[in-house]
Parts: C-alpha cells; structure tokens; sequence
C-alpha cells in the first residue's frame, strides 16, 4: 500500500509505523512463546507455589515437602516403609474405613438439607427425597450401604490388626482408641436406624432401648434400678430417649447424636488415632520377624 | 426334603441383609489371606531358626527384597496413588450397590403393629441373640461392656512379645485362636444366626423352611434345678420359720452355685493347662503378673460361658442353671 502512494510524505510516517506493528508483534510472539514454555512447566509459576508451596514434584527434596507441607498429606510421613506398600499387609481396610467416613459425611450433609427430625415431617421427607428429590433415591442409597460398608471395613480392620499383632508396644494405646472407633461406628449406624421414622427403624430403636431398662444401676428394670428410685419417668432409656416411649423426642435425640454429636466425638478420636500412628512409628510393618531364640526374658 | 427355597431367597435378597451375606464371604476369604503370609513367616522363622548364620545376614522378610533397595519409599506417589485407587474402587462398588440396590423403608412408624420379626440392625443381631440365652442386663449391658473393656485389655494381658508387625501363626497360636474363636465362632455366627435362623417372634427356623408368623413354639427347656429335683424340702427344716416360705427359692438359690462354681473352676483349669501346654506357652506364661493372668483367665471363662450357654439351651433344653429371685445363669 505504501508504495503505490510516493511522495505524499507519508511513507515515513506509515513505514515507522509498520515499523512499530512488526516490533510489537514480534515482542507479543516472544512473550506468548515465553508464556507457553511457562505453562508447559505449571509448578514453577506464581499460582502454583501460592497454592503449594513448593516446585517441582519430581525432585526427591520436594516430593517430601509436598507431603509434608500440604494439610491434607501432612498425617503421612513423608516417606514409608516399602513392603507397607503393598496391598497384602494392611489390606488398606483402615484407610478405606475413613474414606467411608467422608462420603457418609458428604451425602449425609446433601440429606440434611431434605429433612425434617419431625414426627410429621420425617417419613414424608424421606418419601419426597425418593420421588422428587434429584438424584435423592441414589443420595440416600449410598448413604446406607457406605454405613454398612464402613462397619464392615472397620470390622476387618480389627481383624488384620490382630493378626499382624500389631496392638502390641507400642501401640496399645492405640488399639483401644480403635476398640472406641468401632463402638461409635456402631452407634453412628444405629442412630441414623431411626431417623426415616419407618416401622424398620421404629422397631429397632424399641428392641435396642428396652435393653437400657435392665442397665445395672441406670434402668428402672436393672439390677438395683428399682432400689436406687428409678422408674420409667427418670433412668437411662428415658434420657436416651427423651420420653418413656419411642417418639418425637426420640427422633430429635437420634437427629442431633447421629448428625452432630457422634461425627464431632468420633472425629477427635479419628484424630488422635491417626496422630498415635504417626507418632507410634506409623504402619506397624510388615517388620521384620523376630525369632523365638532371640526372645529376651 | 424339599424345602421353602423362595423363603431362603427372601432372606438373603433383603437389602439390609446384603453385608451380612457379604460378610460370609470377606471374613473367610481375609482369614485365608492372613493366615496364608502367616505360612509363609513361619516358614521362614523355621529356617531361620535352623540356620543361626543365615539368621544374621537375612532381611527377615517373605517380601521380595533386594539389597540395593531402599527401605523407604516418597510417600507421593506410591502411598497416595494406593489410596488414591482404593477411593476410585469404593466408589465404584458404593455407585454399583447404589444402583442396583435401594435402601428399605417400611411403612411408617407404628406403636400399634409390631414388626414380627422385630430386629435390630445386622450388626446388633448377635446381642439380640443373646438375649434369647441371658437375662436383659446380662445380654444387653454386661456382655458389650465386657466385649469393649475385654479387647481393650488384649495388648495388656498378651506378654508375647513375639509376633509385632507380621503375620505368624506358630509364634501366636493361643491369640489367634482365641480371637477367631471370639470374633467369628461366636460374635459372627451369632450374627448369622439372628439374620437367617430367627423368624417371626424370633423363633428358630431352619434354612429353607417357611417363616410361619403363626407357628406356636412349645416350651421344652427346663432349668438345671428342676432336672435334679431341687424343691427345698429338706432344706426347710434348717431354715428360721420365718424363711419357710422361701425354701424353694433358697435351695434353687444355692444349688446354683454348684454347676456355676464347677464351670468356672473347670474351665479356669481347662484354660490353665492350655497356657502352659508347650515350653513356649511356658516361658510366656512365666513373663505374666498375677493380675494379667487374673484378667484373661476371667475374661476367657466368660466368653466362653457364651457358647457353652448356646448349646446347653439349644441341645441339652437346659434353660438355666442357676436361678435367683435377682439373675438367673
């Protein structure tokens, strides 16, 4: 364009300008290539290290400063025992059991937001989360079967602890709080039994609170209860229940245990278990075998 | 015999029911995957018990092994990536059943209609079935709190020092027998029982016969007492008058304590000679206080009280063996 138009003494003025142009692009392809070549390496940019902290995961030193630097990780050492690793020892029953702990307090919020601890309320929210509720059906669904799949894990979890021997020193400590874990896993399940206020859960309750009439000391039916002035009106099954029968009160009592107490309760003790874990020398193996032999007495 | 195979079909197909028949396959199946590297250990404790020479330069281990190995591995990737495809894999098995399996709700709650049968959850059917066998505080109360305070107790009762962190069965054969025992000769089968024997009025019904809501059961047992005759008459002439009237309940009351008394000193002996059977038990027999053997002694006699309870109730139709105007036995 510029050279069918000579002598109108605009050439300079157009050819410093295309000047300029060319210099600018070429200035924006060399930024663009530079900020290419970045993102091809995501670790090394300012984003990344505000989130993570550390470079690259590919160098030893970082690898162990991921683990221990990020909240999440942070319960693992940074590194473990290499024959821990493989499935066969530790049949990963307890890690899964806490993954089970997730998910149920994951869908177990979702369903909160559906239901009502109310004798009017409860059993029709239920009907309308199956029916109407999106994806309700499969929320209360995976909600169940995680709670029997979690005391099931747990159960097994106990079995493989046994059998490696591993509650003995140092970890007996933390043998006990598992003996615990297992009781409120229980407990949690069988909270959560009542809630849908249908006639499984109702019976339930009623078969699993008419023991606490005959607790020692506590029930009205108990040994000593009578004696010590309890009646229907003020021993455990009525605290447990909030009334003499199973109802209203009932229903709030399992709410609130199920929904809050319990997972707040729970979670501590999850919380020093795994603390005791790390702090008793993490996986207990598999070590090496000791021989009778070698037994000091 | 043709059976009721539909009424088993219910059984098993109701879907709170699917862990338990889970469960008949897991337990056996972790067992055997225990139990197997445990052949394996002990295989190797043999050898390096033979070998003093090989003992000392060994890595100990049934894992492969290679020297230049690190003993150690980065947690990221190795654990997490583990842990990572145990997420993915639960997931998939929860989204599965969750699909394929919906979660029961019965009609609503209702004082007025029994639910025949009435059960608790699976994993509270082995306490419902003791309670079939004991008096309420006794199944209810007692026997969970001994079950909870008694495993607590293992670390501090088992002395062995042998066995920390891999899988051995020679160098454990007491614990281990005692804990399978404990935890699927009992609790599980117990489990099993309240889930596929016990129908309406949690009455005892085989595999494959019908659930017969209106069947009447007649009462076979009788008590210990009652089998020998105890009526307190001679026991009158030694009571005050004004215990006359309570004869019965004394002599009852009394002559309990002799089956009981025996069980216990029996099975204490029993156990005694189990624990001290070999060398081996010997020398950890040796290493236990007084207290320690206290405790396991009476935590091994009431658990075992358990089953023997079951089968006197269920083969010999003894009810119970110790009747009190406070607990019956």
């Amino acid at each position: 364009m510029a050279e069918e138009n000579p002598g109108k003494g605009k050439t300079g003025v157009a050819d410093e300008a295309e000047g300029k142009v060319q210099q600018f692009k070429g200035w924006l392809e060399e930024k663009f290539q530079e900020q290419v070549e970045e993102l091809k390496r995501p670790e090394e940019t300012q984003l990344y290290k505000a989130f993570f902290r550390v470079g690259r995961i590919d160098e030893p030193r970082n690898r162990a400063l991921h683990t221990l630097n990020n909240l999440f990780l942070h319960i693992h050492p940074t590194k473990v025992n290499r024959d821990a690793v493989s499935y066969s020892y530790t049949w990963g029953m307890g890690g899964i059991s806490f993954y089970l702990f997730i998910v149920l307090t994951f869908t177990g919020i979702l369903l909160m937001f559906y239901y009502h601890p109310t004798k009017v309320q409860a059993y029709r929210d239920i009907l309308d989360l199956e029916t109407s509720v999106p994806f309700g059906l499969q929320l209360r669904n995976i909600h169940r079967w995680a709670a029997h799949l979690m005391i099931i894990a747990v159960c097994l979890h106990l079995l493989r602890v046994f059998l490696t021997g591993s509650y003995k020193r140092p970890r007996e400590f933390n043998w006990c709080v598992g003996v615990l874990l297992l009781v409120f896993t229980m407990l949690l399940s069988f909270t959560g039994y009542l809630l849908p206020d249908d006639q499984l859960g109702f019976w339930a309750v009623t078969v699993g609170t008419n023991m606490a009439r005959a607790t020692p000391l506590l029930g009205h039916e108990g040994p000593f209860g009578p004696q010590l002035g309890l009646t229907a009106y003020n021993d455990v099954r009525f605290a447990l229940l909030g009334g003499s029968i199973v109802d209203s009160a009932a229903l709030l009592r399992a709410y609130i245990w199920h929904c809050i107490a319990l997972p707040v309760m729970i979670s501590v003790f999850f919380g020093v278990h795994f603390w005791r874990v790390r702090k008793d020398g993490g996986a207990s193996g598999p070590s090496p075998v000791m021989l009778e032999s070698e037994m000091k007495d | 015999m043709l059976g009721d195979w539909h009424q088993l079909w219910l059984i098993v197909s109701n879907p709170d029911n699917v862990p338990v028949v889970a469960l008949i396959g897991l337990v056996p199946f972790f067992t055997w995957f225990g139990l197997r590297q445990a052949r394996a250990n002990d295989r190797l404790i043999e050898k390096l018990e033979t070998d003093p020479e090989l003992a000392r330069t060994h890595h100990r281990k049934t894992q492969p092994y290679h020297p230049s190995w690190a003993k150690e591995v980065h947690t990221w990737p190795y654990l997490l990536r583990i842990e990572l495809l145990a997420a993915i894999l639960v997931t998939v098995i929860l989204l599965v059943w969750a699909l394929s399996v919906n979660a029961p709700l019965e009609e609503p709650a209702n004082a007025a209609i029994t639910m025949n049968p009435a059960k608790a959850p699976w994993y509270f059917l082995g306490l419902q079935e003791l309670l079939e066998y004991f008096d309420p505080w006794i199944a209810g109360v007692a026997i969970p709190t001994f079950v909870i305070l008694g495993l607590m107790a293992i670390p501090f009762i088992d002395v062995n020092p042998l066995g920390n962190g891999y899988y051995t069965y020679k160098q454990r054969r007491f614990a281990i027998w005692t804990f399978l025992i404990g935890f699927e000769g009992i609790w599980l089968v117990l489990t099993m029982i309240g889930t596929f024997i016990r129908g309406p009025g949690f009455m005892w019904f085989w595999p494959t016969q019908t659930w017969d809501p209106d069947r009447i059961e007649f009462l076979t047992t009788r008590n210990l007492d009652d089998i020998f005759g105890v009526n307190g008459k001679w026991l009158a002439h030694l009571l005050p008058a004004s215990q006359q009237a309570n004869a019965v309940l004394w002599a009852r009351g009394l002559f309990g304590i002799i089956p009981v008394g025996i069980y216990f000193l029996v099975a204490a002996w029993f156990f005694y000679k189990i624990i001290t059977a070999t060398p081996f038990t010997r020398k950890i027999f040796g290493r236990m206080s007084l207290l320690q053997v206290v405790v396991m002694e009476v935590l091994l006699i009431l658990m075992l009280a358990v089953p023997i309870t079951f089968f006197m109730r269920n083969l010999l139709r003894i009810k119970y063996v110790w009747e009190t105007p406070w607990f019956n036995l």
